[in-house]
C-alpha cells in the first residue's frame, strides 16, 4: 500500500458513521415530529382519545425522541426495520428488498449504458474540436440534459406505445429467466432503462468532452504525437487514460442522480422498485417505510462516495496529502 | 511569506474582462442570442402574465372542454376548458416567481456568503461551512425533499392558517404563498453547495494574490477586501453558476410538484400541468396537455443551459 494511503482511507472512513448518524436521527425527529402518526390514522376520527393515548404509551411513542431513535436504531442494527402500513403489518424488510432487486436491475443496466454510450461519445466530442460536428453534439447532449425526466417519461410514451406501437405499457415482468427473477430481458425495461440512460449520458459526455480537452493541451501528448506515434495511439493510450481520471469521482453523482430519477420513472411506468415505495410511502405517511428508504439510500451513497474517494487515492498520490479531491 | 512585492501591482490569476466587451463578444453567437430571446419570451410571459394571457389561470369553461385549438384558444383547453395557453403563461409566472427567489435567497446570498467566508478566513469558519456542505452532499437531495413533504408541508400550511387566525388576513393561503415559501425555502438549503464550492475554490487562490495581499499590508477590513476586492473577481463564475441554477430551478419546480411539495391547485405551474398532463390516457387522447407544459419548459431549461455553456466560453480569459 503507498504511503500515505492507509491515513487517507482512515480519515474517509472515520466521516462515514457520523454522516449516517445524522441524517438518520434528522429523518427519525422530522417524522416524529410531523402531525399525524400511524396511531391517528389507523384509529380513524371516531376514536375516543383515551384509546389512542394508551396505544401510544403502549407502543413508546410518548418518549423523548432520543430514546425512540435509539431504540429504532438498536432494531435496526439486528436487522428489524419496523412494520409497514402499507401492505399494513408487514415487516419493512419484506416489502422493501424485493422492489430493491427490481431496481437494482434498472439502476445497474442504466449505469452500464451511460458509461458504455458516454465516454467514446465526449471523447469523440472532444476530438472534432473546431468542426461544426462538436458544438452540434454538444447542442444535442445539452438538450437531452434539458428534458426532465418528468417530461421525456409521457413524450416517450406517447411515441412509442400510443404511436408506434412498439412497447407495451408500464409495469415489470416478473419472469424468471435462469431461475432468477430478472425483469431486464422484458421489452417493459425499454422505456425505464432509456430514460435513465438518455438523462445520465448527456452530463456524463459532456464532462468527459472537457476532461480530454482538457488533456489534449498537455505538453505529454504534444510529445506522444511529436516522436510520431499513431493518433489511434495517442488517443487511447494517453489521452482517454488520463481523462478518466477525474471521471471516477462522477460515479457518485450518477448514483444519486437515478435515485431521484428512479422515483419518477418507476411511479409514472408503475413499475415495483424502491422509487415507487418510496414515493407511495410518502403519500400515506408510512413512517418506518420511509425510514428505512431514506437509511438505505443514504448507506448506499455513502458508500459509493468512499469508493470513489479510496479508489482516487490509489490512482492519484496528490490526493492523499489533500484531503480533498480536485473539484 | 517571504516577500510581498507591492510595487508589482500585477494581479495574478484570471484577468477580468471588462462587461461591455463581453456583451460585443456575446452578441456574436447566434447560440447565445437564440438562447437569449427564449428566456426573454417566457420570463417576459410570466413577469407580464396579468397583461399578456387572455384568460385567467382558473376560468373553467365546462361548454368547451378538451377543445382543440382555435382562434380563441391558441393552444386548445384542458379538461376543464381552461385555455391552455393562458395556463402556460401563469405557469411561468410560478416559475420567475421561484426562480428567482431560491437563486437570489440559496444561491447569491447564502452561497456567495458562505464561499467568500469560507474561502478568506479559512480556519474554523472553512471547517463548518465545508462539512456541513458535505453532509448535504453526502444524501440524495431527493430523500431529503421527500421526508420534507411527508412531515413539514402540513406544518407549513397550518402555520400559515395560525398567521391568518391571528391577524386577520384571509389572502396568505389562497393566494398560495404557503407553498410558494417551501418551494424555494427547498430550493435553497440545498442550492447554496454548490456556489458555496465554487466561490470558495476561486477565493483560495485569489487570497494569495499580490492585490489582496497589498490591501490587507494597507490596512484593508476583512469586510472590505472581502466585498471590495474579492467579490467582483468571482463574478465572472458566479454569471456562469447563477446561468446554470436558474434553469435547474426551473427543472426542479417540475420534480417537487409532482412530489407535492408543489404550488397548490387552482395555481398552475408547469409541473402541475405536466402531472395533470402524464397519465398514459390523457397522453393517449389529449397530449396538448403534456406537450404545451413539456415543450415550455423544457426550452427554457435547455435555453439557460446553452447560455451558461455560451458566457463559459466568452467570460474565460482560455478562449480568447
Amino acid at each position: 500500500m503507498p504511503a500515505g494511503l492507509a491515513s487517507y482511507i482512515a480519515r474517509r472512513l472515520i466521516i462515514v458513521p457520523f454522516v449516517l448518524l445524522i441524517v438518520s436521527f434528522v429523518t427519525f425527529a422530522l417524522g416524529r415530529y410531523a402531525p399525524g402518526d400511524y396511531v391517528d390514522i389507523q384509529a380513524g376520527p371516531r376514536a375516543n382519545q383515551e384509546t389512542i393515548d394508551r396505544i401510544r404509551h403502549d407502543r413508546g411513542l410518548d418518549d423523548p425522541v432520543y430514546e425512540q431513535y435509539a431504540r429504532y436504531m438498536s432494531n435496526v442494527l439486528q436487522g428489524d426495520l419496523g412494520v409497514s402500513q402499507n401492505p399494513r403489518g408487514v415487516p419493512v424488510e419484506d416489502v422493501l428488498f424485493p422492489r430493491l432487486w427490481v431496481s437494482v436491475q434498472i439502476n445497474a443496466l442504466a449505469l452500464l449504458f451511460t458509461w458504455l454510450i458516454g465516454i467514446p461519445l465526449g471523447t469523440w466530442a472532444a476530438l472534432k474540436r473546431g468542426t461544426w460536428m462538436d458544438p452540434f453534439s454538444i447542442g444535442l447532449f445539452l438538450s437531452f440534459a434539458s428534458v426532465p425526466v418528468l417530461v421525456s417519461v409521457p413524450l416517450l410514451e406517447w411515441i412509442f406505445i400510443v404511436k408506434l406501437q412498439l412497447l407495451p405499457t408500464g409495469g415489470w415482468s416478473t419472469d424468471h429467466v435462469l431461475g432468477v427473477k430478472l425483469g431486464i430481458f422484458s421489452l417493459k425495461a425499454v422505456l425505464p432503462v432509456f430514460v435513465l440512460t438518455l438523462s445520465g449520458v448527456a452530463g456524463l459526455a459532456r464532462y468527459m468532452r472537457s476532461q480530454v480537452i482538457e488533456v489534449l493541451d498537455q505538453d505529454f501528448v504534444r510529445t506522444a504525437r511529436a516522436k510520431g506515434l499513431r493518433g489511434d495511439v495517442v488517443v487511447f493510450r494517453h489521452v482517454i487514460r488520463n481523462a478518466m481520471l477525474p471521471i471516477v469521482t462522477i460515479f457518485g453523482f450518477e448514483l444519486a442522480g437515478l435515485i431521484g430519477g428512479s422515483i419518477f420513472v418507476e411511479s409514472l411506468l408503475g413499475i415495483p422498485g424502491v422509487g415507487q415505495l418510496a414515493f407511495q410511502a410518502v403519500t400515506t405517511r408510512d413512517y418506518d417505510t420511509i425510514m428505512a428508504i431514506v437509511l438505505l439510500g443514504s448507506t448506499i451513497f455513502v458508500l459509493a462516495m468512499l469508493a470513489v474517494d479510496i479508489a482516487y487515492g490509489f490512482i492519484d498520490p496528490r490526493i492523499r496529502s489533500g484531503g480533498g479531491l480536485p473539484t | 511569506m517571504s516577500y510581498v512585492d507591492v510595487t508589482a501591482g500585477m494581479q495574478i490569476g484570471e484577468p477580468i474582462r471588462p462587461r461591455a466587451r463581453v456583451w460585443t463578444r456575446l452578441r456574436k453567437r447566434p447560440v447565445a442570442m437564440a438562447a437569449i430571446v427564449v428566456i426573454v419570451i417566457i420570463y417576459g410571459a410570466g413577469i407580464f402574465a396579468p397583461i399578456v394571457a387572455p384568460y385567467g389561470f382558473s376560468e373553467p369553461d365546462f361548454a368547451n372542454t378538451h377543445a382543440s385549438p382555435s382562434w380563441s384558444h391558441p393552444l386548445g383547453t384542458d379538461a376543464l376548458g381552461r385555455d391552455l395557453l393562458s395556463r402556460a403563461i401563469w405557469s411561468a409566472q410560478t416559475t420567475v416567481i421561484i426562480s428567482i427567489a431560491a437563486v437570489t435567497t440559496g444561491g447569491l446570498l447564502l452561497g456567495v456568503t458562505l464561499g467568500l467566508i469560507a474561502g478568506y478566513l479559512r480556519g474554523w469558519a472553512d471547517a463548518i461551512i465545508m462539512r456541513t456542505a458535505e453532509l448535504l452532499g453526502s444524501v440524495p437531495t431527493i430523500l431529503l425533499l421527500l421526508i420534507i413533504t411527508a412531515t413539514l408541508l402540513r406544518r407549513v400550511d397550518s402555520a400559515a392558517e395560525d398567521i391568518e387566525d391571528l391577524t386577520g388576513l384571509d389572502w396568505i393561503t389562497s393566494s398560495g404563498a404557503p407553498s410558494y415559501f417551501l418551494i424555494f425555502g427547498a430550493l435553497s438549503i440545498f442550492g447554496w453547495v454548490g456556489i458555496a464550492r465554487i466561490v470558495r475554490s476561486q477565493v483560495l487562490s485569489l487570497r494569495e494574490s499580490q492585490y489582496v495581499i497589498a490591501a490587507r499590508a494597507s490596512g484593508a477590513s476583512t469586510r472590505r477586501i472581502i466585498f471590495w476586492h474579492l467579490l467582483p473577481n468571482v463574478s465572472n463564475l458566479l454569471i456562469v453558476a447563477l446561468t446554470l441554477s436558474l434553469g435547474g430551478a426551473a427543472g426542479a419546480e417540475v420534480g417537487l410538484t409532482f412530489l407535492g411539495i408543489g404550488v397548490q391547485a387552482p395555481h398552475p405551474s408547469f409541473g402541475a400541468m405536466i402531472f395533470e398532463g402524464a397519465g398514459l390516457t390523457q397522453v393517449r387522447q389529449h397530449p396538448m396537455l403534456i406537450l404545451v407544459p413539456s415543450v415550455a419548459v423544457s426550452s427554457l431549461i435547455l435555453a439557460f443551459n446553452l447560455l451558461g455553456d455560451q458566457l463559459t466560453y466568452v467570460l474565460s480569459p482560455r478562449h480568447r
